[in-house]
């Protein structure tokens, strides 16, 4: 697949500045600054609680942010209408934790509507997409099945085949794995793993900590709606503050 | 009771049947706007619809079949008592069908729109082809169930006079005054059109659970 980019290539995807987010009298996002380079595996890691899904939200415009700026494929989306906000979503592919496919279509159904509606592409175009998505998540033999007929694993990956099949620029995971069981979540991990050494730009939120490590060019850590520290995935193996050192330990 | 007889209440079978089916196309198409007017996210169509919910939920049908009746020939508008009984059954089920199909429409997990949201969906493809069919599936039971309701409540329409399957009984015995054996027939004609109504939906709405949609 081959992505245009809209911007200058060498800029930020995405650029929070003093982003702040509340809900009610609740400060979720306490004023967070940070960007993501063309291609960097970021991981956001944190207590639940501590603002990491709320920020990957805000990225692509479920959650509106309340005051700060942020830039995503170069458009300032804290000030975007609906409709820009819609066209921005066309380069921004999410993956949710349940992974929320649609239960009445099958999975080439659930692959192909949003580039048939979205990018009016014809079906004969959008079936090879969907074929061709499907093959790289290893799934091309579930064409016809529905989301039911599968595991959760496999669901999972047709949810990344999903989003996928709208050619994103940049690709967000929240906490994909955390539903599955051990077994089923290696699947997933290996189908981000591919994505990531193919150059995709990826944001996760995720409790894996051992991919965090080994595939995460940054790793962000969380804590109470601020960026408690950050760093490379090493950052695991020696934590600087004591707050990221017992969420480590815990973890581990 | 003479073969006339027969034919008479047969005849007032059909007038309740086409009221009813009426009052369901009617108040099908009226519902599903309420319905969509109750989930918009206009404030204002929310607020209209809330209201016409709450009022015809809170008149009594024979009082609306009165208000269409008299109340419009009194305006100058003089309608046959089957227009007046079908507009009554129209705003009647408009109310309970998009009370009914608001909530398949909530019951479909909020979880479906973000996923059609993220992928630049408009609100419109969104309920259109996400929401809407996920909801109709839910909604087949008590749409269903809700017919019965209507079939039933056609009988209201002996207030303005018009002639369906309980006016019919009633003149009847009027001319022969064997009240049991007429509403008895009555009674099993109803319970032959409801009965089947509420058998299917309780087996639809077994199937969806033991789907676990």
């Amino acid at each position: 697949m081959t992505v245009v980019p809209t911007m200058a290539p060498d800029g930020p995807i995405v650029a929070f500045n003093d982003v702040h987010k509340r809900y009610g009298a609740i400060d979720v996002l306490k004023g967070i600054t940070f960007s993501v380079r063309r291609g960097e595996v970021v991981c956001i890691i944190g207590r639940s609680g501590s603002g990491k899904s709320t920020a990957l939200r805000c990225i692509n415009g479920l959650e509106r942010i309340q005051a700060g700026e942020l830039t995503v494929c170069g458009k300032d989306i804290s000030a975007a209408s609906r409709s820009e906000l819609r066209r921005v979503r066309q380069d921004v592919g999410i993956v949710f934790q349940s992974y929320n496919l649609f239960p009445h279509l099958t999975v080439s159904e659930n692959i192909m509507l949003a580039p048939r509606r979205v990018k009016g592409m014809d079906r004969a175009t959008a079936r090879t997409v969907a074929e061709e998505v499907l093959a790289k998540v290893g799934l091309a033999d579930k064409f016809d099945a529905y989301p039911e007929q599968l595991s959760g694993g496999q669901q999972q990956r047709v949810a990344i085949a999903r989003a996928l099949a709208m050619q994103p620029q940049l690709m967000l995971f929240d906490e994909v794995t955390s539903a599955l069981d051990p077994e089923l979540k290696g699947e997933v991990l290996r189908v981000m793993e591919d994505l990531a050494a193919g150059g995709m730009t990826m944001i996760l939120v995720t409790h894996e900590m051992a991919f965090a490590r080994h595939v995460a060019d940054t790793v962000i850590f969380m804590h109470q709606g601020r960026i408690h520290e950050t760093g490379p995935g090493d950052v695991l193996l020696a934590p600087q503050t004591p707050e990221l050192q017992q969420f480590v330990a815990n973890g581990l | 009771m003479t073969t006339n007889q027969l034919i008479y209440l047969i005849e007032g079978t059909g007038w309740t049947l086409l009221l009813a089916l009426t009052g369901f196309l009617g108040g099908g198409v009226l519902g599903l706007m309420i319905a969509l007017m109750r989930v918009s996210r206009v404030t204002s169509l929310r607020w209209l619809s809330y209201l016409y919910v709450q009022l015809v939920q809170g008149i009594p049908l024979p009082v609306l079949m009165f208000l269409s009746f008299f109340g419009l020939a009194v305006a100058g508008f003089n309608i046959p008592a089957f227009v007046a009984a079908a507009v009554s059954m129209t705003i009647f089920a408009a109310a309970y069908l998009g009370e009914i199909w608001r909530g398949s429409i909530e019951a479909v997990p909020k979880t479906q729109w973000e996923a059609g949201e993220s992928l630049g969906l408009t609100d419109f493809q969104q309920m259109r082809d996400i929401i809407l069919p996920q909801a109709i599936r839910l909604s087949i039971p008590p749409t269903i169930g809700f017919m019965v309701q209507i079939i039933k409540n056609t009988s209201y329409s002996v207030v303005i006079g018009f002639i369906e399957l309980t006016q019919a009984g009633k003149i009847i015995n009027n001319a022969i005054y064997k009240p049991f054996l007429i509403f008895t027939l009555v009674g099993a004609i109803y319970f032959s059109l409801c009965s089947p109504l509420s058998r299917l939906s309780r087996r639809l709405e077994a199937r969806l659970r033991s789907r676990g949609a």
